[in-house]
Parts: C-alpha cells; structure tokens; sequence
C-alpha cells in the first residue's frame, strides 16, 4: 500500500499555484495571447485582402469560380492514356483523371527503376575494381550536377534526331526505334494468360504462407525447411503449367512499317521514355549516395562477426549487414521518392501530358485558375502525403526495437 | 669499436626484412594486379568497361574535336551559313554555333555596348560566393558585405545613375538572371527561414507554430513548377486592379518562398541539434528570448548547417532553370533563344553540352566545397 502513496520529496513539483491570467505587459501568457492574436491578425487580413482583390478580378473577367467545368467537353488532344478518351465527347473531368494516371505511371516505374539502378551504382562506388569505382562516381557527379530539366531536353533533343520510322534503328527485326517512339513486339493477351497471371499471385501467397511455416518450424525446432524448392514451384512452375494446359498460346504482333509508321505492337512515346530515363538517372544518382553511405555506416565488425558464427556471406548481407544498413537508408530515400515524384511535372517541358500538363492546358481554355491551381496541390499532395505515410510505416517497421 | 662494425653489418635474422618485396605487388603492375585483375570477376568487369570507355571516348574525341566545326561563313547581311555544319551532322560538332551565340547565351539581350555591366555582376556574384566561402568571413559583417554586393548588382543591372543608361529587366537575360534569381532568392528566404524555423519550434505560441507548420509543409508538398505556375496564373488575380508587377519579381517571390520552406526545416534541424543546456543556461541568466536566440542559440546552430544550407542553395541554383516553362530569360532559356535561329536549329546537343558544363562547373565547385565543409565541421564535432 506504501506504493501508492505520494513520494514526499516530489510533493513540491505537484503544487505549482496555478496564477490567474493578469492582463499586464509583465505576465509572459498574456504577451503570448498578444503576439499570437497580432500575427494572425495581419495574415489574416492579408488573406482577406487578397481574396476581395481575387473576387473583384473574378468578377471583371466574368469567371464563375466553381467545379462545373469539369462536366464540360474537353477537346484536348492527349497522346497517350491508360483509359479510353476521345476528345469530341470526353469531359475536362476525365481528362485530369488520365493526368493524375500519367503522373503515377512515370512516378511507380521511376521509382522502381530508381532505386535499383542507385542501389547497383552505390555498391559500384564501393567495388575493390577501380575502374568501375572510378566511373560510378564520375556518374554520380556528374548527372547530380546538372539541372533535370536540362537533362530532359538534352534526352528529348537526341531522341528526336533518331531516324524517321522508314529508316528505324533496328533491333533483331522486333524493336524499332525512331523519332516517334520505340515499338516493341505486344503479346496478344488471352484468358490463358490471366489464369497463369493469377495462378503466379496464388504462387506469391503460398510462397509467403510457406515461408511463414518455414521461420515457425525453424523456432520451433531449430532447423529451417528449405524455401527455395517451394518458392520455385509456386512461382515458375505453376504458372508454366496452368499456361500450357490452357494451350500454351504465344502469338505475338510484331510491329511492321507500313507508309510512313509503324503499325501494331507497343509503343513507347518519346516523351515518357525521355521522362523515365531522366527521372531514373537523375534520382539514381542520389540514391546511390545514400546506399553507399548506409553500407558504409554498417562496421565492418558486423561481417567479421556473422562470418565468425559460420553465417555465410549472403546470409550476413541479409541477416546482419542489410537491416542496419536499410535503418540509415530508408529516411533519406523517402525524400528522394518524394523528390522523384515531384520531378514528374518536369513532364510539362518535353511536351508528356501529366497532371501540371494537363492542368496548364485546361486552366488556358477555361480560365478556372484557382480550381486549377487547387487541382494540382491536392495531387501532389495526396501523392507526396502517401509515400511519406508508407515509408514511415516500412520505417517503422524496419527499425531499432528497444527494450 | 667492436660494438658499431656489429650494427654496421645486416644482421643475418633480419635480412629478409630488408628484400625488396616479392615482384607483382609494388609498383604499377602490382596496383594493377590488385585494384584492376584482383579476380576473374573483376578482370571481366575491367575489360569490358575499358572497351566501352575506351569507344565511347575515341567516339566522343572524334565528333567533338577532330570532325568539329569551329566557324562558319557569314553572308554579307550577317546570316550564318550553316552548310558545312550540315553536312557535318552526326559526324562532327557545330561548334560555331557557340561561337556565334555565347554573348546572347550568357548575357541576354542586354545592350551590346553595355555589356561588361552584366558580366561584371557575374564576377561580383563569383567575388560573393568565394568570399562567404571563407571561414574568416562568417561574422555578422557578411550580411553587410552581401546586402552591398545585391545593392551594386541592382544599380549595375539597372543603370540610371552615374552615366550608366538604364536598361530595363525585360533586357536582362543569361546568367546575371540565374545568379540574380538564386542569390537573392537565398538572401531572401534565409531571414524568412530562421523565423518560421523559430516559429515551429516555439512551445507557447502555438496558433504562429500552426502557421509555420501550414506554410512548409505546403510548399514542401508541391512541385517548384506549380509555385512558378501559381505565381504567374494566381498573382494577377490576387492583385487590385491596375497593379502590374514585373514577371521578374513575380517569379523572384516564389522562389524566395519556395526555398524559405527547404531552408527552415535546415534550420530547424540546426536548432534541434544544439543541446538544450544552451537554452536554460540563456534562460538562467535572465535573458530575454530575442537575447538568447540572438545571442546564444542562433550564433551556435546556424554555424551547424552551413553545409546542408549549401546544398539547398546548389538545390536552388539548379531549380532556377525551372522559370524555361514561363518565359523568363535565364541561362537556359536563353539557350533554347539562340536555338530558335533558323540557321542553328538542329544544333541543339552542342548549345544543351555547353550549358550543362556552366551549370556543372557552378554545382560542382559549390559541392565540393559543402563536402569539405562538411568533414571539417564533422571532425571538429567528434573531438
């Protein structure tokens, strides 16, 4: 019971007399309350300012502030979408819709892109072969020094002085590339290839399941059951199987010149391949700074040590030397995924329609600058809002757990 | 006697000591052995890269010095004649476009016979930075040194007084408007940083703290080209009627706000890396808090991200070539003016090349030097 009573040393903190607010220039709350209700105040009334003066402006050139042209036809021309558009009868709505799709296309494949190219270059930088040290670093300083936007025009420029599509760059007889584009052979998708598509995602899951089973069995009893037999049945095998079974179809269209272009096949425009490839390039240069650094903020002691257990190599890079070393990356590479996204709406100078794109053509037919405008931050706000919300959850996860 | 014949002679223990060591470990060969051979994966590695570099610089030698064109015909009305750089194309660079244009690249359309005022402002801008390089320079003198070198620029660019003419800003162009934009841009936002820093770190303020908070975040949150593009859509409407403000000092305002919201959370982690001890010894000797930040706080933790401010400022220097996409005639856009002669169009690669070692050559430099910095601090840090 003695525990519950009050430490009679720590009395004295408990009983600070709680003083009244004095309204005097000598009490520190109340010149609190005053400079806060001042600073507020004058923004405050500069808002207020502005959105009077934004009115009256609004109002001169006959602009209704609102949503409702978004139910409007659009008429823009976009060059490339994932959804269906057509600009005779498609509405603005739609049409910002496939700029926000564009934007996240360039953004998720940069940033996978990016991340593994930074991380092959970073522990390039770290090779024992001088050579390679040598030219991961020149890359790193050189690309990191220059403006994107440069790069952009720079790739966009080269791009656009390739050949026209009669005289194409040719690889194989299957790859074309051109001025207007690269075209790749498609593969005509049929329903054997959606069942051996979701036959690979049961792979996936039953991979993880038996992986889940294997670190049981491994606690429990202490030898681990193999995971890689298992893994490569689920995920190669299966899928292979299910695909025969449904007749193995492979046919594949291969692009084809006829009169002045290519038809059939993928393409990939210009455009995005200059956006990805500047994006990937730019940003990998940073990443593989922050790889390199978190490698080598891991002390070499934690190799010697696993090898010293009789762990192998792999087995330390996973185990001992990659969770350390991931606690010092993984901060650094949310701002730099932030940053990747971000760059996207460099798209505007080389001419890809994404969201800034997209929304620029839009507000000059319109005039609906601030619903624009408003339009843009609230994507990028979402978007910068979400991988910050991920990462710090996988960087939760991946952290230090005290006791 | 004996004593010195017995140190003179080798003493036969030690004698393998002083061999020379076994041959292939010194020496080129040996440093070749061991950082260029060291296993068959790396002998692989070697050989093929030397190849690749090998091609791509004879190839890169090739187009840019060998096969160059250096300068070109010029028909009586002053029109270039491109035509052996045409037929040049793809085998040799058309150098002569530089030639022809890096006055109009670098300087703008400024007036030709005033141009050693803008070029002079460059050197002032380069004078500034290596000045604020120097460690002897961080006092509170500097700020006095940056507002006189701002305030020569201004009176160099705009002329009017002591029988310079005036030459308004829609004359400027070239690198004074990249430095200008970047410099002041940093001048600027860092008064306006340290505050909004100060302001999310105070505990009884906290209606300024969520203001603080508001502004960085958004800025934080949105591309540069969106304040660009709200600063030339947005501004127009925001002002009374009849008010024009110049695109150049529209653009300026958002890049000091843009780089304000980067650089206060560099501050911030100034400030929050600086031991509280400081603060509670401020406040018991009865300082006032403009005192102890002003005295105590800020002279400690502002020394603490010189570097990081550094490479917000290398971060800012790049991003002006941004204000490309709303027509302000900076490095870059100037760049693609001279591209736009017809004579020069399809030279695009050299003009882009030559831009990029301008902009390397300013990034690289400052880089560098924030790397030093930064070590030197570091290890000032760990003793």
């Amino acid at each position: 019971m003695s525990g519950t009573t009050a430490d009679p040393r720590m009395a004295g903190t408990r009983t600070v007399p709680k003083k009244a607010l004095r309204f005097s220039w000598s009490d520190p709350r109340f010149r609190a309350i005053f400079w806060q209700i001042v600073i507020v105040g004058i923004v405050a009334l500069i808002v207020w300012y502005l959105i009077g003066n934004t009115n009256r402006n609004l109002a001169a050139r006959h602009i209704a502030t609102g949503f409702a042209f978004l139910g409007r036809v659009a008429g823009i021309p976009i060059g490339e979408s994932l959804i269906a558009y057509n600009p005779a009868v498609d509405t603005f709505g739609r049409a910002l819709v496939i700029g926000i799709l564009n934007t996240l296309k360039v953004a998720v494949i940069g940033v996978v892109l990016a991340t593994i190219l930074g991380t092959l270059v970073g522990i390039g930088r770290l090779s024992s072969n001088w050579l390679l040290a040598k030219i991961t670093a020149v890359y790193v300083e050189t690309l990191r020094d220059i403006p994107l936007v440069l790069q952009l025009l720079f790739w966009y420029a080269l791009l656009e002085a390739l050949p026209a599509p009669r005289q194409a760059l040719n690889i194989g007889n299957v790859i074309y590339l051109c001025n207007r584009g690269i075209r790749l052979p498609e593969l005509i998708w049929e329903s054997a290839h959606t069942w051996a598509l979701l036959a690979f995602l049961a792979g996936v899951v039953g991979t993880f399941l038996w992986n889940r089973h294997a670190r049981q069995r491994q606690e429990a009893t202490g030898r681990r059951p193999a995971v890689w037999p298992v893994a490569l049945l689920l995920l190669i095998a299966l899928p292979l199987v299910v695909w025969g079974a449904l007749g193995a179809p492979t046919e594949v269209e291969i692009p084809v010149l006829r009169g002045f272009n290519f038809q059939g096949g993928a393409t990939i425009s210009p455009e995005f391949f200059t956006l990805l490839t500047g994006l990937v390039l730019y940003t990998a240069t940073y990443i593989a700074e922050i790889v390199r650094s978190g490698i080598q903020a891991v002390a070499l002691g934690q190799w010697e040590a696993g090898g010293a257990l009789g762990l192998s190599r792999g087995v330390v890079l996973r185990r001992v030397v990659l969770p350390q070393a991931l606690r010092v990356i993984v901060p650094p590479m949310t701002s730099q995924y932030l940053n990747l996204a971000k760059n996207s709406s460099l798209a505007i100078y080389i001419g890809y329609q994404d969201v800034m794109s997209i929304a620029n053509t839009t507000l000059n037919q319109t005039g609906q600058a601030i619903e624009g405008i408003a339009y843009i931050m609230a994507v990028y706000l979402t978007v910068s809002l979400s991988i910050s919300l991920f990462m710090n959850w996988y960087n939760a996860r991946i952290a230090l757990v005290e006791r | 006697m004996s004593q010195t014949t017995a140190d003179a002679l080798p003493d036969p223990r030690y004698a393998g000591a002083r061999e020379r060591p076994p041959t292939g470990t010194t020496g080129p060969w040996g440093w070749a052995r061991a950082n260029l051979f060291g296993s068959w994966w790396s002998t692989a590695v070697t050989l093929l890269l030397g190849y690749l570099i090998l091609r791509f610089a004879v190839s890169f030698f090739l187009w840019a010095v060998i096969n160059a064109v250096w300068t070109v015909p010029y028909s009586p009305q002053g029109v270039a004649n491109t035509a052996v750089c045409q037929n040049a194309k793809g085998i040799g660079a058309c150098w002569a476009v530089i030639a022809d244009k890096y006055r109009l690249i670098l300087l703008g359309r400024y007036p030709y016979a005033q141009q050693w005022r803008p070029a002079l402002c460059v050197l002032l801008f380069i004078a500034l930075y290596g000045v604020s390089a120097m460690r002897r320079f961080w006092r509170k003198e500097l700020a006095l040194i940056w507002l006189g070198t701002l305030v020569a620029v201004g009176v160099l660019m705009w002329g009017g007084v002591l029988g310079m003419p005036l030459v308004t800003e829609d004359q400027w162009g070239g690198l004074p408007i990249t430095l200008i934009l970047a410099t002041l841009g940093l001048a600027c936002a860092f008064p306006l940083s340290v505050l909004v820093a100060l302001g999310r770190r105070s505990t009884n303020l906290p209606a300024v703290k969520m203001l603080c908070v508001l502004y960085v975040e958004l800025v934080r949150g949105v591309p540069l080209v969106a304040v660009l593009f709200m600063a030339n859509v947005m501004f127009p409407l925001f002002m009374p009627n009849g008010v024009n403000i110049d695109k150049l000092l529209r653009t300026q305002v958002a890049f000091i706000l843009f780089t304000g919201a980067y650089l206060a959370e560099v501050v911030r982690g100034g400030l929050q890396a600086l031991p509280k001890g400081q603060a509670e010894a401020a406040d018991a000797l009865g300082l006032s808090y403009w005192k102890k930040t002003g005295l105590i706080i800020l002279p400690q933790a502002l020394r603490l991200v010189i570097p990081p401010l550094v490479n917000t400022f290398i971060g800012s220097f790049k991003d002006t070539s941004l204000v490309l996409i709303i027509g302000l005639f900076d490095l870059l856009t100037m760049g693609t003016v001279a591209l736009s002669d017809p004579p020069w169009q399809s030279f695009s690669t050299e003009v882009y090349l030559t831009l990029a070692v301008i902009y390397f050559v300013f990034c690289f430099a400052m880089s560098k030097y924030s790397r030093g910095l930064e070590r030197e601090l570091g290890r000032a840090h760990r003793r």
